[in-house]
């Protein structure tokens, strides 16, 4: 007994030596400045009033959340030290941090998160993050209740940086629109770890320490500076010779495949899950042939997803069946994958009815695309319907707003697309298959003009079911449903991947990726 | 009697000038005003609205979020008078405000503006200079190999595709041989006084420079070189050969002067090609001036920002046309009675 009480003890201080000598190695260094590059330009720096990862990445940055969330889903205490969910699932309590300021040195209170809601829900574009909060309670000054109509599980993920920005009541709220506030680019006054030094749209936004933000030692890295580089080429090059540290969001399947063979350079697909972007070929079920379901049926038997995921992506795309990222922990794989199958597919249409004229096609379609990255998969459709008699034309976009009137006022056949989950499916899933979000002239809408009674339901049961398990089996459901009947045909997951240079230190890899705070990133010299 | 009589032609010449100079003015002004109603109509013509952009750069916006962007934009109003909207602000010096990128479209064009007057300027002088002293000398040596090495050369620089340069001598300058940086104008991140700052921005310029003349080089060198070719036929030279000046004077003195001249025209009629020249190589160099602007702008279908910088690329051209116009009065004094 006491030989085993010795060695627990021998082992446990032996542990307890190991972890606090790695623990002492894994502090960095303070300072250096990572140059970090951004695709795209942000129209401004505020993620409360405008939704987007380009306005994510450094808003991320400049302001700070009730919760952050790592590679697991699980939240972690940020703003709020602690929280509680109620039994009753409508209301969540967050417990404040008592020493955090803004960066012009006043303090962050209860009364800026209410602030903060109250904004979001009046100008932010997705409504249904916030939709059930009727009210937030302020008992005192670092405690704040948040009030639900009904239960809100995605509540807690829409309370991380890129959705739930919390900003100054005293700054905000002096009256002018928050969208168009002078403050959303320059003087910004944040709560995050890093404050603005400048912001010059399409070329730079630089950012540095704030040196009395609440988490001890945090950041590390002096100052973070985000070029805006447009052409993927050139950050690739930047990659290479080292200019660039960091870049999220590279997609380009022959890029990566050369970023990932340079040994100073690491190449990950990590860390998008939470973002969940898919890509699908959506239908219109509406009008058409398309109407039919055994019609959409046989395009899926006949599209070879392998052949997207190798031949288009180069395999660095990941499968996807439903209308759920892999990723997130509500994805059901159990689905129909509608695998490479041409003679069902063919069969499929002959029963329909559809008979092959003289030349050997059934009838004709259009496919569109929104974005020149997705004419490879347009050209492909073509080819694999030719296969069962279905003749294809692609139909391109001068741009994006054309291709979106053309899509959202219901003028295609099929289209080809790519959508964000954003998190929790509430926020960014729903939108697509809700019979009453069939709206003309918005984009990304329920554009299929899809409608399932037992769908609908289904998707608002989740939304109000806190218990985990009971939303997986609802979620399952929905997922079975909407592959079955297949007003979207999804494919692959896009291949988002971030690069950094390998003297980069803990690159952004929560659920988030680069619209997670980096107070932790550090830079090895 | 002689006095009064050369202060009268003098005031003659002056007025003339003034009256060629306000003639050119009031042309200068109808053609911006049909340049703005032009590309505004065009604008408009073309389905969907820089509300559906916003919507794209935010993931997806629903319908109340949308009409309340083309509420505050105006963009729900009839076409006409958006129009005339736009038209009246201008005439009081206020070329409206960006939708895409919450600034006022004024300040946006001047941020960006001395970027690319720095790239386009440069690079035509660079242009002009390589291009002069190639001709020249192939002029002289007509049938050296140097010759005809420069004419294919630059010939080859012209029919390459600008952004195809730009990225070959990234990728050969950039990163095999890491002389030059990736992008952009500046490096941030360079601490120190003028002259290191002012070495970093001659260090970005360099490659974005010499794709941008390279496409000019060919047309200044051969049309120099023919242009002095013809030149050293001339009557005059012979005289001033025969009177056994030296070839060196003969040429930098006598002969350069006259050839010049059509390089100079040419040079003046390329300046609208120049800056549309630079909207691709500033794509490439992510160089932040007026032609990423516009690139930008033009897919984010943001009206205001558009015409705005139309309007002062139409302003550009003239403003050059004007200059290459007096300029060559100063070099060929035939001009100047006019």
């Amino acid at each position: 007994m006491i030989t085993l009480l010795k060695q627990f003890a021998v082992a446990s201080a032996a542990a307890a030596i190991i972890a606090t000598s790695v623990l002492a190695d894994d502090i960095p260094e303070k300072g250096g400045t990572l140059v970090y590059s951004l695709a795209q330009t942000p129209r401004h720096l505020n993620p409360a009033v405008q939704s987007g990862t380009a306005t994510g990445a450094p808003g991320a940055q400049l302001f700070a959340a009730p919760l952050r969330y790592d590679e697991d889903w699980t939240p972690q205490p940020y703003l709020a030290e602690t929280w509680e969910v109620a039994e009753d699932g409508l209301s969540v309590t967050l417990n404040l941090v008592k020493n955090a300021l803004f960066h012009d040195g006043k303090p962050i209170t209860s009364e800026d998160v209410a602030f903060s809601v109250k904004t979001i829900q009046e100008n932010h574009p997705f409504k249904t993050m916030f939709a059930p909060v009727t009210e937030v309670q302020t008992p005192d000054a670092h405690t704040a209740i948040l009030k639900l109509s009904q239960p809100h599980p995605a509540l807690m993920l829409a309370m991380s940086s890129q959705l739930m920005p919390i900003i100054p009541k005293h700054v905000y709220g002096d009256g002018q629109d928050p969208k168009s506030h002078p403050q959303n680019s320059d003087n910004v006054v944040g709560s995050g770890p890093f404050k603005l030094v400048e912001f010059k749209r399409d070329e730079h936004i630089i950012l540095e320490r704030f040196d009395e933000f609440f988490m001890e030692g945090r950041p590390y890295l002096d100052k973070l500076v985000m070029r805006i580089i447009k052409d993927p080429s050139a950050r690739a090059i930047g990659l290479q010779n080292g200019e660039i540290h960091l870049s999220t969001f590279e997609s380009v399947a022959r890029d990566i495949n050369r970023l990932q063979a340079d040994d100073s350079l690491t190449a990950t697909p990590d860390g998008y899950a939470a973002i969940g972007a898919l890509d699908w070929l959506a239908f219109n079920t509406a009008s058409g042939n398309t109407a039919d379901v055994n019609v959409r049926k046989a395009i899926a038997y006949a599209i070879d997803r392998n052949f997207i995921l190798n031949a288009i992506h180069l395999g660095i795309a990941d499968e996807a069946s439903t209308g759920i990222h892999p990723g997130s922990p509500l994805y059901n794989a159990k689905v129909e994958s509608y695998d490479l199958d041409l003679d069902k597919a063919n069969q499929l249409l002959d029963d329909a009815g559809y008979v092959k004229g003289d030349n050997g096609m059934r009838f004709g379609l259009n496919v569109d695309f929104g974005w020149p990255e997705m004419k490879p998969k347009a050209e492909y459709t073509k080819a694999a319907l030719k296969k069962i008699g279905i003749d294809v034309t692609v139909r391109s976009s001068p741009d994006f707003p054309s291709w979106a009137k053309r899509v959202s006022n219901y003028d295609f056949d099929m289209t080809w697309d790519t959508v964000f989950n954003w998190g929790d499916p509430v926020i960014g899933v729903h939108r697509t298959y809700q019979s009453s979000n069939i709206i003309p002239g918005v984009i990304w809408s329920n554009t299929q003009s899809y409608k399932n009674e037992r769908v609908d339901e289904l998707m608002e049961m989740a939304g109000i079911e806190s218990d985990t398990e009971k939303r997986a089996e609802l979620y399952s459901e929905f997922q079975k449903i909407v592959t079955d009947e297949l007003p979207l045909y999804t494919t692959n997951t896009v291949p988002y991947h971030t690069v950094y240079n390998n003297k980069v230190g803990n690159p952004p890899m929560g659920i988030w990726a680069s619209s997670s705070p980096m107070d932790l990133v550090f830079l090895e010299e | 009697m002689v006095v009064p009589l050369c202060l009268y032609s003098l005031q003659r010449t002056m007025m003339n000038l003034i009256s060629t100079l306000l003639q050119r003015v009031m042309w200068a002004a109808l053609l911006l005003l049909a340049v703005l109603v032009l590309n505004f109509s065009m604008m408009h013509l073309a389905p969907g609205d820089v509300a559906d952009t916003i919507s794209q750069s935010m993931g997806g916006a629903d319908a109340q979020t949308l009409a309340q962007i083309r509420a505050d934009y105006g963009l729900d109003q009839p076409f006409i008078s958006q129009l005339a909207n736009y038209i009246n602000k201008v005439f009081h010096f206020d070329l409206g405000y960006s939708y895409f990128y919450n600034q006022a479209v004024t300040r946006l064009i001047f941020e960006k503006l001395p970027a690319t007057l720095l790239l386009v300027i440069t690079a035509q002088i660079v242009a002009l200079i390589i291009g002069v002293i190639l001709g020249v000398y192939s002029a002289r040596n007509r049938d050296g190999w140097v010759s005809h090495f420069v004419s294919f050369f630059a010939l080859f620089g012209y029919s390459a595709p600008v952004f195809w340069t730009g990225i070959l001598l990234l990728i050969a300058f950039s990163l095999k041989i890491p002389l030059f940086p990736v992008a952009g104008m500046i490096d941030v991140t360079v601490d120190g006084g003028f002259i290191a700052r002012f070495l970093d921005l001659l260090r970005h310029m360099v490659l974005p420079v010499i794709t941008l003349a390279s496409i000019f080089i060919a047309l200044y060198s051969r049309l120099c070189r023919a242009s002095m070719m013809e030149v050293l036929e001339s009557d005059y030279i012979r005289t001033a050969k025969s009177k056994g000046l030296s070839d060196h004077r003969i040429i930098y003195k006598h002969a350069l002067k006259n050839s010049l001249s059509p390089v100079i025209t040419l040079a003046g009629l390329q300046f609208s090609a120049v800056i549309s020249g630079a909207v691709l190589v500033e794509t490439v160099f992510s160089w932040p001036g007026l032609g990423t602007l516009a690139l930008q702008s033009i897919i984010a279908r943001d009206t205001p920002t558009i015409l705005g910088i139309l309007f002062f690329s139409a302003l550009v051209v003239i403003v050059g046309n004007l200059v290459t116009d007096f300029s060559l009065r100063f070099v060929d004094p035939r001009l100047r009675k006019h």
